[in-house]
């Protein structure tokens, strides 16, 4: 039996099993505390302080997301000392991050901004120096762009613990601080980064450092509707966001999958753009004189119903062979199976298990 | 798969054989990745040094189309030390004396000659795998790919069921699927021999189930042909075909011989989201749409059925293929009309024991692992806990069978093939994603610097691969990824047909045919 105990939040009396950090007590009870660094499947910093809380009787304003939760413990998440604190911290993560809100392509969903907005946080606090680095674009899946990082070092936990990759980590100290592949390689230079273009890095962003780069101007955040789905690839069945803007697929994104959780690999994330390739298929085909000329559905499955029947007719079901399909879905290969079987009268069905 | 994915994490000693986990199937890397780091032995069977054997601590680099006398091996060593499960091959298998006089004479040493794997290292990890609490196996196309593959899959289930690492969580023999639904494929029934949920044509009281669910007088008891003998029929007893969402041009061995085959049909349909290389010898094409554009359900690896949601709307004129399909059916006098894939999906729960619980409004809260035969029936997360599907588990002896085509002198190398991290079976959609193809433009030949110095061939130069029965062009990449004598590429460019290359000798049960090995020579492209 695991023991239980009782804390005071902001007034409330919350009761958690021991073990439970101060912020989880608080996301239990539905009371809003800000976090930068913290991610519930990734180990704990404790690094960026934006979720500090007053304890009173503790020796500072510890971070909620390390502390835990003990019996009769008094927290407050929004007292006066805590929100200058958390304003602090704020002003000075702005006084070095570009003003580029208006083209930002995580505007609408970007922590920064949403804290900045919630504590009247405005960029002028602190004047001082600003990073210029280069934005690595180098390659087709993901965007760097590492003014706007804060260091929250999700992207690097996410990578070592999740993905098992280990592509980046921090390096040089203080005001140098960046996030890396080892010896400044880019992602792309994958012999030496490592990097396999999964993009979960991307997936636990909370500012615009990661963006996936074909969603770039395709969309405002809020423009977006979700779709969760199955991906259409390997046969570990991950299931992701896609995201829809004016009846097209713009971009994949992580939701939480029963297998995958919001990892994926390179082709899910990425390997969407089929589905609005010109290359599809938009009217049937019909085989004339070696050439395919369009045709209509009536046509086409007249056409088709026809030749079967008459191979069924001529030389019995069996002269017929059909292919269904490992891409399609459970309904339409029992559908394949029922036309094949019931229809037409043969087994002679299958699909490429075999290849 | 015996088990589910995430049990892989909670294993302690993973064998992988044939399978490139962290190119075909990254998420279940991370899975094994997460193992290792919680410490796990991790031992991968396979002839190419992939990023999987670089992590594990015993890499087995067997000579390809040696599986079976490597897990003879293994099984040698643990009975021969005691390490076996007695219990367990008592109270749950049969047949464990004929195995072990088969695998008798499978000695360290004599492996060691067959497989070029060293005796010692058969020693320990047949030590680990059977020491161990949990063990699990995962195999893919390594393993079946063979004219043997059945029997590789046997020699793999031996060894589970002789160290009982099967039937209990993270610990079970997992074959790794390699397409989004083939599951669901096999599950539906789009197989010669069975209807859905595996129950066989053979048996008349399933005829009969079926012919009276589907309104018609009777179904057929004869065994139909599979892809490969189908193909090889057309043009002779095969005069029509419906193709949906395949590529057998691209996908299939012996690559000139297929489309010889489909030239000399009566009537082609095919039904695809692109023109494939396949739909352009059809009479008549039909546009479908894709997994975007509509609603249904795919089957994943772990036996777990998830839906498919429509996002938008099939683009031009295409249609999903379920609408497709009742139309034909129709046009052909079998009136075939459903409101929704959900409705089929009731049908399907009706007449597929594993499928009776499984609905689209449950799978709307939660996805569902078959076995699942009632409604409020949780699914079911590993098999064969108590019971195996027959009963007593069988142990199946089996013999080393050497490949159909080896090197000779005029063919002295092995090509396997297999696929690439960022592309997918024969490429008829990551060629298309505006980024994937874009990394990875062009196909290469790996060959190991000593074949390649000579020949004569620097990195990047144009080779041609030749085998009996065809040959490509492409450009060599020196790896240390294959060893001398072996070449490899994918299967998955349009430029690059390896498969007029490949073999199209096939395992007898199966069918499935012998990809990982076939004889050719390379020559460097002056």
């Amino acid at each position: 039996m695991v023991a239980n105990v009782t804390l005071t939040i902001d007034g409330n009396q919350v009761t958690v099993t021991k073990g439970t950090t101060v912020l989880e007590a608080a996301e239990q009870a539905g009371i809003f505390i800000p976090t930068f660094c913290h991610d519930p499947e990734l180990s704990k910093p404790g690094a960026c302080r934006i979720c500090v809380v007053e304890i009173p009787g503790a020796r500072n304003l510890p971070a909620s997301c390390v502390t835990e939760a003990t019996e009769g413990m008094v927290v407050y998440t929004a007292s006066p000392a805590v929100i200058e604190a958390r304003k602090t911290n704020l002003e000075l993560l702005l006084a070095n991050h570009p003003e580029d809100c208006l083209t930002c392509n995580k505007n609408g969903e970007c922590r920064l901004q949403d804290y900045a907005y919630y504590y009247g946080v405005k960029q002028d606090a602190f004047k001082g120096e600003k990073h210029n680095y280069p934005i690595e674009d180098d390659n087709p899946f993901i965007v760097r762009d590492m003014n706007k990082c804060i260091l929250c070092g999700k992207c690097i936990r996410m990578c070592e613990e999740v993905q098992g990759n280990n592509v980046i980590n921090f390096a040089f100290r203080g005001f140098n601080s960046i996030v890396t592949p080892a010896m400044g390689a880019h992602y792309a230079d994958t012999e030496i980064s490592n990097c396999v273009f999964c993009g979960n890095c991307v997936s636990v962003c909370p500012v615009g450092a990661l963006s996936e780069k074909a969603m770039i101007g395709k969309g405002r955040r809020w423009e977006i509707q979700k779709v969760t789905t199955t991906c259409p690839y390997c046969g570990v069945g991950c299931q992701f966001d896609l995201n829809v803007k004016d009846g097209k697929v713009i971009g994949v994104t992580s939701t939480n999958g029963d297998v995958n959780g919001r990892a994926l690999c390179v082709k899910g994330r990425f390997g969407y753009g089929f589905i609005h390739h010109p290359d599809r298929l938009t009217t049937p085909l019909i085989k004339k004189d070696g050439e395919f000329v369009e045709a209509t559905w009536d046509e086409a499955i007249s056409l088709v119903a026809k030749k079967l029947n008459a191979a069924k007719d001529t030389y019995g079901p069996d002269a017929i062979g059909i292919l269904s399909s490992a891409r399609v879905t459970n309904e339409e290969n029992y559908l394949m199976n029922k036309l094949a079987r019931a229809v037409i009268g043969t087994n002679n069905i299958d699909h490429c298990a075999r290849l | 798969m015996t088990n589910s994915i995430g049990e892989i994490a909670d294993a302690d000693f993973i064998l992988t054989a044939g399978t490139n986990t962290f190119d075909a199937h990254p998420i279940i890397g991370i899975k094994i990745k997460q193992a290792v780091a919680k410490g796990a032995t991790l031992a991968v069977i396979d002839p190419r040094l992939t990023d999987s054997a670089k992590l594990a601590q015993y890499h087995l680099q067997l000579k390809p189309g040696t599986d079976i006398a490597l897990f003879n091996g293994l099984a040698n060593v643990i009975i021969e030390e005691g390490l076996y499960n007695k219990e367990f091959v008592e109270a749950r298998t049969e047949d464990f004396d004929a195995f072990k006089q088969t695998v008798a004479k499978y000695t360290p040493d004599y492996v060691s000659e067959i497989t070029g794997v060293p005796a010692e290292t058969i020693r320990e990890v047949a030590r680990g795998y059977a020491k161990a609490k949990n063990s699990t196996i995962l195999y893919t196309m390594g393993i079946t790919q063979h004219i043997c593959g059945t029997h590789n899959v046997f020699s793999t289930t031996n060894l589970s069921m002789l160290c009982g690492h099967i039937g209990k969580e993270s610990s079970g023999v997992n074959p790794l699927r390699g397409q989004n639904n083939v599951q669901g494929a096999c599950d539906m029934g789009a197989l010669p021999v069975v209807f859905p949920g595996y129950q066989p044509i053979g048996v008349e009281a399933n005829r009969e189930k079926f012919a009276k669910a589907w309104n018609v007088e009777s179904v057929p008891d004869k065994p139909g042909l599979t892809v490969g003998e189908m193909v090889e029929a057309a043009g002779k007893s095969i005069k029509a075909m419906y193709i949906l969402g395949e590529n057998p041009v691209l996908s299939d061995p012996d690559a000139n011989q297929v489309i010889h085959e489909l030239e000399s049909l009566d009537f082609l349909v095919v039904q695809d989201i692109f023109l494939t290389e396949t739909a352009q010898l059809a009479d008549v094409v039909l546009p479908a749409a894709s997994f975007a554009e509509k609603d249904g359900t795919f089957s994943n690896t772990e036996r777990r059925v998830q839906k498919v949601r429509k996002a938008i709307e099939p683009i031009g004129n295409s249609k999903p293929d379920w609408e497709i399909i009742c139309l034909i059916s129709t046009a052909m006098g079998y009136p075939m009309s459903y409101d929704s894939p959900a409705n089929i999906m009731n049908e399907i729960g009706k007449l597929t024991p594993a499928y009776g619980g499984i609905t689209h409004e449950r799978l709307d809260v939660c996805s569902l692992q078959w076995p699942c035969p009632a409604p409020d029936h949780p699914g079911t997360k590993f098999l064969h806990a108590t019971t195996f599907s027959r009963g007593k588990g069988k142990f199946q002896p089996v013999e080393h069978i050497p490949p159909d085509e080896l090197p000779d002198a005029e063919y002295p190398m092995v090509l396997s093939t297999g696929r690439r991290r960022y592309h997918y079976h024969t490429g008829t959609m990551t060629q298309r994603t505006g980024a994937l193809e874009v990394f990875y433009p062009n196909e290469y030949l790996e060959i190991n610097c000593a074949d390649a110095e000579k020949l004569g061939v620097c990195d990047g130069d144009k080779v041609r691969v030749i085998s009996r029965r065809g040959q490509v062009e492409l450009a060599a990449q020196l790896s240390e990824r294959v060893t001398p004598g072996l070449v490899f590429t994918s299967f998955q460019y349009p430029d690059v047909p390896i498969n007029k290359v490949t073999n199209a000798a096939r395992d007898p049960i199966s069918k499935i045919p012998e990809y990982k090995v076939c004889a050719v020579k390379v020559e460097k492209v002056s």
